[in-house]
């Protein structure tokens, strides 16, 4: 029993942590780990593609009148060594056109643009309502049963509705412009999500911990910055990538109703009407939607990275 | 005292502190009943009880005695159903307001987040004080409670022991003149409870705090206390107080690790044994039954 109290700060058993090469090395591993299955995702859907595209039958696979295989033809799937090549073409025969690719990034980028404005909007109002219903349980009961009533509504339905309220919007020199319709509409998806995770992860901090505050004789403000907000991160990092995804689908099928120019949604429509005599070429934004949606729920996780600390749990080594 | 921020509320009532009151914590004939499914339950009946300033008071007894709730109440985490209870001379919602005690549950409780040094500035921040002074204060209670070195850990690095000893300078921050201890080392292990003990009677001597302390285990009481209150369950009331009479008794910073193995300790855990087991026997004939969950290592 001496021999334990000779050592003045008791048991030293702390964790191995942090040593830098120690913790290094794993997290390389996990990382390229991730990078293999990625890679080994990809290459077994064009496995499935090419493999199907070969042996299926050329008119598809018909139960009775119904199609449930597509057709093989080089019309309805496209080889994927098509695809690239046809991404590296000029997206039509004028002179100085762009290749497809940058015409699809540039697309890319004005609806990743668009997105982004809505996801803002989302955050800023999805976490207003879930302030205003953790305050207010009586909030919470009257408001949750609308916002979710409020997903269920077609977005093609309210899309030109929409648009056509924002024409009218002319406030002093501000004008409404028709991307705004998309960002407003991208953000009706993107709020959804993260209003259900910050109100749950503003509701989850233990009873040990909001008694503690009140010990403290802690206000509501106080309460909220230093106990509230950094409890709710964990909840709310998978809500805002949520968010991210559906501002980017909101946005890109906004696009396509309100008939929005130079967003990939467009260009969907536009490349996909003209995919009887190039069939490669309606893929190109496919493609761009795709990377779209990876970069904005990269973003989120970057947004990750930086709150780490908000990610730990209390248990003890 | 000069890391507090004086408010005038606490000035005045420092005033009349000093001249109506001097005991810490006075209990006066207070219930507590909680409404329930099955009925109303009576937590606690005609409590009675006086903890003087600087005093280490124990409340001991079996499941369900009402040990923790009394604890709350005094720290105005609940109300009494009636009865009179005051903190400092003042109702227990201004001593909370008043900052008037500190607090340490049976989990450390510590803000995952936050690292060692700024879980125990939680409550200084809080308040107010200026970062200079917080960093020096800091440093002591870590140098106090033996974690210097671990400032900048996050309490996911620690044990359970030094998360607890964290959460204990967290709560004598603001050197309150009252420190409520629920548990407070219910999760450790027999070496490190022992080691945290000797830790706490030196920590309560030097700062001059009265304790109000809530365990399950009997020697703890022993060896921590100046007076053990023994409660007993359905409804929770006090069946009696004992007084500690150890030879150490008049100076508690002189206690330790000998007196776990003095005669006197072992002759006054006997007789906080027998007054649980009579206090049960007094209220349900069943001494057996009743001893169920007191912790007598």
């Amino acid at each position: 029993m001496t021999a334990t109290h000779n050592d003045k700060h008791g048991e030293v058993a702390v964790r191995p942590a942090s040593s830098p090469g120690a913790l290094a090395n794993p997290a390389r591993a996990r990382l390229l780990g991730g990078f293999g299955w990625g890679i080994a995702g990809v290459l077994f859907i064009a496995l499935i593609w090419e493999g199907y595209k070969f042996f299926g039958p050329d008119n598809g696979v018909l139960i009775g009148e119904l199609r449930v295989l597509p057709r093989t033809t080089d019309l309805a799937m496209p080889h994927l060594w098509d695809m690239m090549v046809r991404l590296a073409e000029p997206v039509t025969r004028a002179d100085g056109a762009l290749p497809l690719w940058a015409v699809v990034a540039l697309a890319a980028l004005t609806t990743l643009g668009i997105a982004a404005a809505g996801w803002a909007v989302g955050v800023i109002v999805g976490i207003a309502f879930a302030l205003l219903m953790q305050r207010w349980r009586l909030a919470e009961f009257g408001l949750l049963p609308w916002i979710v009533i409020s997903q269920t509504v077609p977005l093609i339905a309210f899309a030109p509705v929409v648009k056509s309220w924002g024409s009218r919007v002319e406030i002093g020199s501000f004008e409404w412009q028709d991307w705004m319709s998309v960002a407003l509409i991208a953000s009706y998806l993107a709020f959804f999500p993260i209003t259900v995770g910050a109100l749950k992860g503003l509701q989850s901090p233990d009873r040990i911990h909001v008694e503690l505050f009140e010990t403290y004789a802690s206000g509501y403000w106080p309460t909220l910055l230093r106990l509230r907000l950094p409890a709710s991160v964990p909840y709310l990092l998978p809500a805002l990538r949520l968010g991210a995804a559906n501002a980017v689908i909101g946005a890109v099928v906004a696009e396509v109703s309100t008939g929005l120019q130079g967003g990939i949604g467009r260009l969907l429509i536009q490349f996909a009407g003209q995919a009887s005599g190039d069939p490669s070429k309606a893929w190109g934004p496919i493609f761009g939607a795709i990377v779209l949606g990876l970069v904005a729920a990269g973003s989120v996780a970057l947004l990750g990275v930086i709150l780490k600390d908000y990610r730990r749990t209390e248990e003890a080594a | 005292m000069s890391d507090q921020i004086p408010t005038t509320t606490s000035a005045i009532n420092l005033g009349a502190t000093m001249t109506a009151d001097a005991a810490a914590v006075r209990v006066r004939g207070v219930n507590k009943q909680f409404q329930t499914a099955t009925g109303i339950v009576h937590a606690l009946e005609n409590i009675d009880l006086t903890v003087q300033s600087g005093e280490f008071v124990s409340l001991i007894g079996p499941s369900g005695c009402g040990k923790s709730t009394l604890m709350r109440l005094i720290a105005d985490l609940d109300d009494p159903t009636s009865g009179e209870l005051t903190v400092f001379g003042k109702t227990a919602t201004q001593a909370r307001l008043d900052q008037d005690y500190g607090i340490a549950f049976q989990q450390a409780g510590l803000l995952p987040w936050r690292s060692v040094a700024a879980n125990v500035a939680l409550p200084l921040e809080l308040h107010g004080v200026a970062s200079a002074t917080r960093r020096t204060r800091v440093a002591e209670l870590l140098d106090m409670v033996g974690l210097t070195e671990f400032a900048d850990r996050f309490p996911d690095q620690l044990s359970g022991g030094m998360q607890q000893r964290v959460a204990i300078a967290r709560s004598l921050a603001e050197q309150p003149r009252l420190l409520l201890m629920d548990e407070p080392f219910g999760a450790l292990d027999e070496m490190t409870r022992e080691k945290m003990q000797t830790d706490l009677v030196r920590i309560a001597a030097d700062t001059g705090a009265a304790v109000v302390f809530v365990t399950h285990s009997i020697p703890e009481a022993v060896f921590l206390s100046d007076r053990v209150v023994v409660m007993s369950p359905r409804p929770g009331r006090i069946s009696q107080i004992v007084e500690m009479r150890l030879d150490a008794a008049d100076g508690r910073e002189e206690r330790d690790d000998d007196l776990r193995e003095a005669s006197s300790f072992f002759e006054m855990v006997t007789e906080v044994r027998e007054a649980l087991h009579g206090g049960a026997d007094h209220s349900t004939g069943d001494g057996a039954a009743t001893a169920r969950g007191v912790d007598t290592r």
